[in-house]
């Protein structure tokens, strides 16, 4: 009990901390987003630093960084889930129903006369 | 004759983990999910809008209630801590910051409404304030339904700490996850919606 004490006591720390490093990050995504960056960099600077403060979220937090397999492998099984779901878009863009496929038909009809 | 409920405290022996304890995270997964087909549905929606309106929203008050969430994960997570550490009187005045934080985020998000109701733009005004209200309104009863569970805590639900220590500090616990994930939504929905 008390060495388990003194690993929480180690972590409030890191914790404060964490805490400190995500008000930072967030001043930062602002700041950048006044620079007025074009918008192809702005989106990946700002998701870059939110993936940063979600992994420390995500880590520190909620304890991922020293979980059980069970919970590692429900989320493997999530991420996957969530990359094909992030996927979906390209599908669309794939998805030719209702686009013309003989446009140069008449054309080819009327060489053949 | 009553039948406990098992591995509420202690670990299963062939999961190492509380029944609570996976319990949550599959929920946290189908919740990855939900908002993972809202953020699909966004990227669908922007990338066949032939212009995207930016300036619509107010930055300063999105990152206003960045910083109240990023407090309230700080407060959450600390009045877990405090009860791993045995002050009660620490965890009481942790979960009512949270509470309070978390009152503080909806307050805001109401005055960002109305001002958006106030000069007309509705869901139905654009698409862009169409997947704002859905992604926005999605997590603010999100935001709710923690703050109805640190109520909970708060008032009823603490006599459990008496009788049974152990189980209250893994019911934080898992109220803390559920917060922690509340938070790492907004994380992104902030620059997504407010800042690109």
């Amino acid at each position: 009990m008390h060495s388990d004490q003194e690993s929480i006591k180690k972590t409030v720390r890191a914790y404060w901390m964490i805490g400190a490093a995500l008000f930072v990050f967030t001043a930062v995504t602002v700041a950048v987003n006044q620079v007025h960056l074009a918008v192809p960099m702005a989106i990946t600077v700002a998701l870059i630093i939110a993936t940063m403060k979600g992994s420390m979220v995500a880590s520190v937090f909620m304890h991922l960084s020293h979980e059980r397999k069970w919970i590692y492998g429900a989320l493997i099984l999530t991420v996957i889930g969530f990359l094909l779901v992030m996927a979906l878009p390209m599908l669309t863009m794939a998805d030719h129903i209702g686009t013309p496929i003989h446009v140069a038909a008449p054309a080819a009809e009327h060489a053949g006369h | 004759m009553s039948m406990e409920i098992p591995y509420i405290v202690e670990e299963r022996p062939d999961t190492g983990l509380t029944n609570g304890k996976l319990g949550i995270w599959l929920f946290l997964a189908s919740e990855v999910m939900l908002f993972g087909a809202l953020f699909s549905t966004y990227i669908i929606l922007r990338m066949g809008a032939p212009e995207w309106p930016h300036g619509e929203l107010n930055v300063w008050l999105g990152m206003a209630n960045t910083f109240i969430l990023i407090g309230s994960s700080v407060t959450m997570v600390m009045a877990w801590a405090s009860l791993k550490l045995g002050d009660w009187g620490k965890h009481r005045l942790y979960l009512l910051g949270t509470f309070l934080l978390s009152a503080a985020f909806l307050v805001n998000k109401y005055f960002e409404y109305a001002s958006h109701w106030a000069k007309g733009e509705l869901p139905s005004h654009s698409t862009f304030l169409a997947i704002y209200f859905t992604l926005t309104g999605l997590h603010g009863i999100h935001i709710l339904g923690g703050m109805v569970v640190m109520a909970y805590f708060l008032g009823p639900g603490a006599k459990l700490y008496k009788k049974n220590p152990g189980q209250f500090t893994n019911r934080i616990e898992y109220t803390g996850l559920y917060w922690h994930f509340v938070d790492l939504v907004w994380i992104f929905l902030f620059p997504v919606l407010y800042l690109l």
